[in-house]
């Protein structure tokens, strides 16, 4: 009976492995589009591209990083600021990431700074 | 240097050891901020003037005026209205004649050399029934108006700079080292208001603080140290009246 579980759970495993790679790959592919297209200024191309990528594969800290650019480039910066805390959350010690995040927050800062009235 | 350019500098480092781990792109952005006011129902501006004190070198109040009216006139879509700048210092003496609250009838001081003698002339600002009659006489403005101090600082304490030294064989460094110094400068502290000339009434206002220090033996003019100041805070007063773009560089990752 144990072994039989063994067997079930390890082909389990064997079956999801190359799911997961499957996404990483083509979460991949669209991060790589995305990076093209954002380097010829197409922004809007490039947030749809890491969009995908994101829903593709959620855990994927590099397509959340390049989303919350591409958000901030729009001036979207509630929706940036999300996506950082993602990125961030995925890999806390993921040096660009948190250099980007930063520097975004410098920005983000000056906006919601209060006013006295 | 700050916690956060600390920070800032410390990941700029670690960036550098993680790169060579993964594929990353820098690419330059143009961050686009809104408006911290919605300024779409005035058509023209009015700089109409500023309570100033401090230093006698600077007329805070004129000079301010000059420089917000050019700004605006270059870096946002309301027409600027030229004219002279509001007696603001006689209004509030004026309204203080007439005034109801004892707060309003308090005397004020002969000249402005601090941030608290400012305190007597903030009501010219809640005057509604002035501000009104100044937007019905220029077409219902936007009217800026605020105060501005700029005072004389000095310090003196413990500083680190660099000094180069050469070695024996005349090979060059630079080492940091710790000095006393007196040092002298500027603050500036202006407030800006904005009020609908529609209503006479305070849309928004807006406090700032920057200063700026020297050698004790460098002589840097007053006036220049006024608009190096002013020339920190303009983004941000602009920002308030009109979209601004903020240039920068982030890294996309792959």
């Amino acid at each position: 009976m144990r072994i039989r579980t063994l067997i079930v759970t390890l082909s389990l495993l064997a079956a999801a492995a190359p799911a997961a790679a499957d996404a990483r790959s083509d979460a991949k592919k669209q991060v790589e589009f995305g990076i093209e297209v954002a380097q010829r200024g197409l922004w809007r191309e490039a947030v749809y591209r890491w969009e995908r990528a994101a829903q593709i594969d959620p855990t994927y800290a590099a397509a959340l990083n390049n989303l919350a650019i591409a958000y901030e480039h729009e001036g979207d910066l509630e929706k940036a600021r999300i996506a950082y805390e993602k990125a961030t959350g995925l890999e806390p010690n993921n040096a660009s990431i948190k250099q980007n995040y930063e520097l975004f927050k410098e920005i983000n800062d000056r906006t919601t700074r209060p006013a006295t009235q | 240097m700050t916690v956060r350019h600390a920070q800032l500098l410390s990941s700029l480092a670690a960036v550098f050891v993680t790169v060579a781990c993964s594929s990353y792109y820098e690419i330059p952005i143009e961050t686009p901020i809104r408006p911290k006011l919605d300024v779409s129902a005035f058509q023209r501006v009015l700089v109409a003037g500023f309570v100033s004190g401090g230093t006698e070198d600077v007329d805070g109040n004129l000079e301010t005026t000059r420089l917000l009216r050019s700004q605006l006139r270059t870096k946002s879509d309301l027409r600027v209205i030229d004219t002279d700048v509001l007696p603001l210092m006689d209004v509030a003496s004026q309204s203080r004649g007439a005034g109801a609250t004892p707060a309003a009838t308090a005397g004020t001081p002969a000249a402005i050399r601090e941030v608290k003698d400012l305190e007597p002339y903030e009501q010219v600002f809640a005057n509604v029934e002035y501000w009104k009659r100044i937007g019905e006489e220029y077409q219902n403005p936007l009217i800026v108006t605020g105060t501005v101090m700029f005072t004389p600082l000095s310090r003196s304490g413990i500083v680190q700079r660099e000094q180069e030294v050469f070695d024996s064989v005349g090979r060059r460094s630079v080492v940091p080292i710790r000095t006393y110094m007196e040092r002298k400068g500027f603050t500036l502290q202006p407030r800006f208001v904005f009020i609908d000339g529609r209503t006479g009434t305070t849309l928004y206002s807006e406090n700032f603080r920057e200063e700026i220090l020297y050698n004790a033996n460098q002589t840097t003019p007053a006036l220049s140290s006024y608009f190096e100041l002013m020339d920190r805070l303009l983004p941000n007063f602009l920002s308030t009246l009109s979209s601004q773009k903020i240039k920068g560089t982030r890294v996309l990752l792959q």
